[in-house]
């Protein structure tokens, strides 16, 4: 029987020979997601080396400059790695520990999920291979030399088309020669069943704490939250505890890249059709044939041309929005937050403000806007310096 | 044991005919590379040198069961614009010649955003007696069991190196034939085959007599020797592209050379 569905989306679609070891995790998970030993041992990890619980921060000076409803940072890029990224990684890490792997693997786009990874690795005692197509190795370079630094050994992935795709590909690729020591850290709400139910449940405390804070700083939940979506985590962590609240939008932002009507971009709830790919039936862009598309984006991260199933599901209730976001509107939110708060985002989190900034001064001042900031920008800084360069030649 | 024995009569067809008397050959090869009507041609060389299944890789952006050697071929079909639709054009070129039983080698996206109903119509409709997809589990197997039966199709079983307690709720459904994957990791020439492939294939034959035919690795006559000892078949994937990576349109004579040196290896 087909398990992990959310309507018509999840499933497990993924080769015979990995099935014994997706059950086996999907096994362990049941058991250890009950298990309060291993929940005092995450929530430990979480709060004394990762950080947590990550501040909600009241953006004034971007709430007086908009004009309308006010703005709360939820700020994931103040987690240890830089990103929220780590969540996940700390909890698959410890279940991996408690089946007795000792080996991790891992795809990365931006690196983010690469360097928690290896993070994770060096502080747990795990060997780790990191595979990063070449495109993302070229523009995110410091986050190579982060992984080796932290012991990983790093693979530059040269097929297709380079990206997170490829990486994710080649992943499971490595998985599939070598089962019995290793787990595949995915990293995100993708991949078959059970990662994408279980990396949610590891990023909903963005949501958990998200929610109890907004209600003791202001006693009332917000009107909307806003999070970029790549495979879609950060966006589920963020929504997850508010779904029952059926008045708070949700609203996810996928990357739009040179523009919806162009052939560059990653829109996959814009432009994307059902398919049945990376382990999963979900929306994803894709030509007539079924051949997955070559997709596009400034940001590493969301240059993915597939969606999470439980986002796909969203969309199809209409209980989250997907808007799609440019590059240069990316770029624009993210100098705006840099100049006007002094916080310097990931170039994906920008997506996120970007739409921040649109909607805000359409509302009301008493409503309220709670927008995930998934990572800091500092690996993006290079990267917008030569968007702008570039620019200045055209 | 009676009942498996006359299930299967039921069931008996053109793939599981192969096996009746001989052990069989089965040549793997990727639609489009370098062109369909070179495939064509490749296909018809070795039907006529004694292969006994053609497996047609319908060629997909990213083919995550398959090593580097197949993936190339999969990026040069699709670089030369090889569709679905033609591929079903060449297959059905080819019944007008040979009566060798064509299995298709796709994964699911492909046949799912064809539309599964459509594609299953189209294959019984162009002569393909079944397929095999990578990524579509015995769990997930209900996303194409209708369209397939209706249309005649044996969604062949992959049984792994590492699907231990799951070998016989695999093997009991099977038709046509069941492919074993003689190692971990992806499709790609091996040395050395270390699984026990035998303690398998007793596994298998408690719940069936489905023939069993072994892949992934396979490229010399004398693994074919070895491996035609343990069971019924041998599929040969990655040898066949490569000889087809390397010589190109004029991969013809090698191609029908390699596939008599391998068919007499077989014992
Ligand atoms: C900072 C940041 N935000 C978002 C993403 C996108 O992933 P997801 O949609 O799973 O949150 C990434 C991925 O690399 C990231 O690094």
């Amino acid at each position: 029987m087909s398990k992990g569905k959310y309507g018509i989306h999840g499933g497990q679609y993924t080769p015979e020979t990995l099935m014994n070891a997706i059950i086996e995790v999907e096994k362990a998970y049941e058991h250890y997601k009950n298990d309060p030993a291993f929940q005092a041992e995450l929530t430990e990890l979480l709060n004394d080396y990762a950080g947590r619980p990550s501040r909600l921060y009241y953006a004034k000076k971007m709430t007086a400059d908009l004009g309308g409803a006010k703005i709360y940072l939820k700020r994931e890029d103040l987690n240890h790695t830089g990103s929220h990224k780590i969540n996940n990684v700390l909890g698959q890490a410890l279940l991996a520990k408690k089946m007795g792997k000792t080996r991790l693997i891992a795809e990365t786009g931006a690196g983010q999920h690469g360097v928690a990874t290896a993070t994770a690795a060096a502080l747990m005692g795990f060997e780790c291979e990191i595979f990063m197509g070449k495109e993302d190795t070229d523009r995110q370079a410091l986050n190579v030399f982060r992984m080796e630094l932290l012991g990983a050994k790093v693979h530059v992935v040269t097929s297709g088309t380079m990206t997170l795709k490829d990486a994710v590909n080649e992943t499971f690729r490595e998985w599939t020669t070598r089962v019995d020591d290793t787990h595949y850290v995915l990293g995100s709400v993708m991949g078959p069943h059970p990662f994408p139910e279980m990396v949610r449940d590891f990023q909903s405390v963005i949501s958990k704490e998200a929610r109890a804070q907004i209600l003791e700083k202001e006693g009332r939940l917000p009107s909307a939250v806003i999070a970029c979506v790549g495979g879609g985590s950060n966006a589920i962590g963020a929504f997850y505890n508010f779904i029952p609240d059926a008045e708070v939008r949700l609203i996810g932002c996928e990357a739009a890249g040179k523009g919806v009507d162009t052939a560059l971009h990653a829109a996959t709830i814009a432009k994307g059709s059902l398919g049945i790919f990376h382990g999963m039936k979900s929306y994803f862009c894709q030509d007539e044939y079924g051949q997955i598309a070559p997709v596009y984006s400034i940001s590493a991260g969301l240059d993915y041309p597939g969606i999470g199933p439980e986002h796909a599901h969203l969309h199809d209730t209409k209980r989250a929005e997907y808007v799609p976001i440019t590059d240069d509107e990316a770029v624009a939110a993210f100098e705006y937050l840099s100049r006007t708060e002094g916080i310097i985002p990931a170039i994906e989190s920008a997506h996120a403000i970007a739409h921040a900034m649109v909607l805000a001064p359409t509302m009301r001042k008493d409503e309220i806007i709670i927008v995930n900031v998934s990572g800091r920008g500092d690996k993006d800084v290079a990267a917008i310096a030569r968007y702008k360069g570039e620019n200045i030649y055209e | 044991m009676n009942n498996i024995v006359a299930a299967n009569k039921i069931e008996t067809n053109k793939i599981s005919q192969i096996f009746a008397d001989k052990k069989a050959f089965i040549a793997f090869l990727t639609a489009g590379d370098p062109s369909l009507a070179k495939t064509e041609e490749f296909i018809l060389a070795m039907d006529a040198a004694g292969a006994d299944l053609i497996e047609i890789g319908i060629p997909f952006s990213d083919p995550i069961a398959e090593g580097p050697v197949i993936e190339a071929a999969n990026e040069r079909a699709l670089s030369a614009s090889t569709t679905t639709d033609k591929i079903f054009a060449m297959v059905a070129r080819i019944r007008e010649k040979s009566t060798i039983p064509l299995v298709f080698l796709t994964y699911m996206n492909p046949i799912f955003v064809y539309g599964t109903e459509r594609f299953f119509s189209a294959c019984e409709k162009a002569g393909i007696n079944g397929v095999i997809i990578p990524d579509l589990p015995f769990e997930e197997k209900g996303e194409v069991r209708e369209a397939a039966k209706s249309h005649g199709l044996d969604v062949i079983t992959l049984i792994a190196p590492t699907s231990q307690d799951r070998i016989q709720m695999l093997a009991k459904e099977a038709t046509g034939f069941i492919y074993l994957v003689s190692s971990m990791g992806v499709t790609g020439v091996r040395s050395e085959i270390k699984t026990d492939l035998a303690a398998i294939i007793a596994d298998i034959r408690q719940v069936t007599q489905t023939p069993v035919a072994v892949g992934f690795g396979i490229a010399t006559p004398e693994q074919a020797t070895t491996i035609s000892q343990l069971a019924d078949g041998v599929i040969v994937g990655s040898a066949i592209v490569r000889i087809i990576a390397e010589h190109g349109a004029a991969a013809t004579a090698p191609l029908s050379d390699y596939v008599h040196m391998m068919k007499a290896a077989l014992v």
